[in-house]
């Protein structure tokens, strides 16, 4: 990025409305949290335990891992639906790596490249051929799961190392899970990424006008190729934990994940049309959306009845803001 | 654009032969008409519903809810069927059509009023339909026994040696032939996906004809209800998981742009026909069925690839908003 000298920052101008909008966002999913949580501990006595909160972490972390690169990709303009596929995936491959005796850094390393290796080919389906994302990642997820059912068939890799099982399973320290440490650490590198490096900026741009962003010098197909890589990159680690924490491979594994991990992304308050939204936003979901399923799942409520609330919640937190301005132009015009 | 479109189709007519010619090399039997009268037979409710799928991309918007009202109408008609056996079967349908029919409202009006982005409006509707599903059925499934004959019966029942159940496909073909090439409305679609912009200066209501094609969407997959639970005899949540997909696939290797504007009844039915012989003949020729994932993939990323020739002009950033109003 030497040769063409890239705007270092959008003008103020465009700045001020975005950051007002998220800030009464986060603020908005702060409410909902606290709420949600405080509902929580009234239900159930089980709730406020340490253990049981740590428990909790272990429902979203994996998708919110995705979440963070997600946002990044959906702020550019793009989508990724593949991302639960290229967890089959790269789970199927560690399982035949496991089949073949290899140990537990073999199957991390490989895990992480395999979905390295799918981000890429999504990225590169997309930039190089000028093909709408939607279209290919639906395309790209028949064929990233069609694959893993062709290896695997009906049955299930087992034989995990132990040492494999600390991925998904381990504690970093007392009650902090390794899971949960590593998805503050991506989410603390992400959003440094996003909103303090020119990287970020050029997501923003390419975001809100990715013609202007590209006559303004802004490399927009190979930023949206990296992007398209560190989602298909989370995908993979993504599937390391969950490979790890179930300790199994089935073709089956994480289906219907994508659909989680883009609610998880526009519940933050990243704009589907894309230009906007926050990694702050993203985290506070990512916990809400914990909080909500595991909740729900301690008042022995169905996961299916859990969709339900997971579904109003992104309709309503969407609408609200919608609603509110509506009014209040209604009142004052 | 005529001739482009036509040449789409054609193209898409001429894959769907060597496909056929290909399989029957394999199997020879495949060809007959009695098979392919089958294949279409089978493929027919794909085809309502990517016809459905097709007015709403035709907008530029998405209906990804389009499986779960699907199962929740069919769970509604089933659990009617279960209940009352003396509900006589069309009153059903028109049962299914209507329950279908306020799902695709529900969607249509938080689009049109709220200005949602509708893949985030159906993405939320698609969790809550088939989370209604469980609600309704208190997850209990509704099984073959429990149905009356004239429920299962009625699709299977032959007209001038063709099932019902492909006569109502071919109704619903000429239906939306109808809408697409004759109607005002037919016309209002095309221009909103072609430019909104402009189509507000022309003096269509871009908000409600989305409104509108939410409905339609909505009522192809509440009629698919009733089918595909009469078909397939088993009601449960789980019906239809995950095929909102295969819809929007069928729509994409028919040639209609995700970005709106181009397509046609003939893309929508050809591209369903085409995934419903991939589906169809894999048994068939020894394939075994776990390739047939990889398999459509495969055609709807070859499929994508050749479309996008035509529409590289407009068609990059896929979820940028119409310009309403």
């Amino acid at each position: 990025m030497t040769d063409t000298p890239a705007p270092r920052h959008i003008p103020d101008r465009l700045d001020k409305p975005l950051n007002a909008a998220i800030f009464s966002w986060e603020a908005l999913l702060v409410a909902v949290a606290v709420a949600i949580f405080a509902v929580n501990s009234f239900a159930s006595p089980y709730f406020l335990d340490a253990w049981s909160l740590s428990d909790l972490t272990f429902n979203f972390t994996e998708k919110a891992l995705i979440a963070l690169a997600m946002a990044l990709l959906i702020i550019s303009g793009e989508i990724d639906l593949s991302v639960a596929a290229i967890i089959a995936l790269a789970s199927t491959i560690m399982g035949m790596a496991v089949q073949a005796g290899a140990g537990t850094p073999v199957l991390v390393a490989i895990g992480i490249l395999v979905g390295l290796g799918c981000g890429a080919f999504n990225g590169l389906l997309v930039t190089r051929l000028g093909l709408p994302s939607i279209v290919v990642t639906i395309g790209t997820m028949s064929l990233f799961r069609g694959i893993a059912f062709i290896v695997l068939g009906d049955q299930a890799y087992k034989g995990y190392p132990p040492s494999f099982a600390f991925f998904g399973q381990g504690y970093v320290w007392w009650v902090v899970s390794f899971e949960l440490t590593l998805f503050l650490v991506a989410a603390v590198i992400y959003w440094f990424l996003l909103h303090r490096t020119s990287f970020g900026r050029r997501v923003f741009a390419i975001g809100n006008n990715p013609v202007a962003a590209q006559f303004s010098g802004v490399r927009v197909g190979r930023i949206k190729f990296i992007l398209f890589c560190l989602t298909g990159l989370m995908a993979g680690i993504a599937s390391v934990l969950i490979t790890s924490r179930l300790g199994s491979t089935r073709p089956s594994i994480a289906q219907g994940y994508e659909l989680e991990v883009i609610t998880m992304v526009v519940l933050g308050g990243v704009s589907i049309l894309g230009g906007a939204g926050s990694i702050v936003g993203v985290v506070l979901a990512a916990f809400i959306m914990g909080l909500v399923t595991f909740g729900l799942g301690l008042l022995n409520v169905p996961g299916i009845v859990m969709s339900i609330f997971i579904g109003l919640l992104l309709i309503i937190v969407i609408a609200l803001p919608i609603v509110w301005r509506r009014l209040r132009r209604e009142r004052f015009t | 654009m005529k001739v482009l479109l036509k040449y789409r189709e054609v193209w898409l007519l001429a894959a769907i032969a060597v496909l056929i010619g290909l399989i029957s090399m394999r199997f020879p039997g495949f060809a007959a008409f009695g098979n392919l009268r089958q294949v279409f037979n089978d493929t027919s409710i794909l085809m309502i519903l990517a016809l459905g799928q097709m007015v709403v991309i035709l907008t530029r918007s998405i209906d990804l809810s389009m499986a779960s009202n699907l199962c929740f109408t069919g769970m509604v008609v089933a659990m009617l069927n279960a209940a009352h056996p003396a509900i006589p079967i069309p009153l059903l349908i028109v049962i299914a059509l209507l329950v279908g029919l306020v799902l695709g409202a529900i969607n249509g009006f938080l689009v049109w009023r709220l200005n949602i982005p509708s893949i985030v409006v159906t993405l939320g509707t698609l969790t809550i339909y088939r989370g209604a599903t469980f609600v309704i059925s208190g997850g209990a499934w509704v099984n073959a026994d429990q149905m009356s004959p004239d429920f299962i019966g009625l699709q299977r029942a032959a007209f001038l040696g063709i099932p019902v159940l492909s006569w109502i496909a071919i109704l619903v073909i000429a239906l939306f032939f109808l809408l697409m090439t004759r109607t005002a409305l037919g016309r209002s679609i095309y221009a909103i996906g072609v430019n909104p912009t402009a189509s507000v200066y022309a003096g269509i209501d871009v908000g409600r004809t989305k409104f509108i094609v939410f409905c339609i969407s909505g009522m192809a997959a509440g009629l698919c209800g009733y089918l595909w639970i009469s078909r397939y005899v088993i009601a449960s949540v789980e019906v239809a998981n995950g095929y909102e997909l295969n819809i929007i696939a069928a729509c994409v290797i028919g040639g209609i742009s995700i970005a709106g504007g181009i397509g046609s009844v003939g893309g929508a039915v050809l591209g369903s026909l085409f995934l419903g012989i991939i589906s169809n003949a894999l048994p068939v020729i020894n394939i075994s069925p776990f390739w047939q994932m990889a398999i459509s993939g495969s055609a709807i990323i070859l499929a994508v690839v050749l479309n996008a020739r035509g529409e590289r002009r407009q068609g990059r950033i896929i979820l940028k908003k119409a310009e309403t109003a």
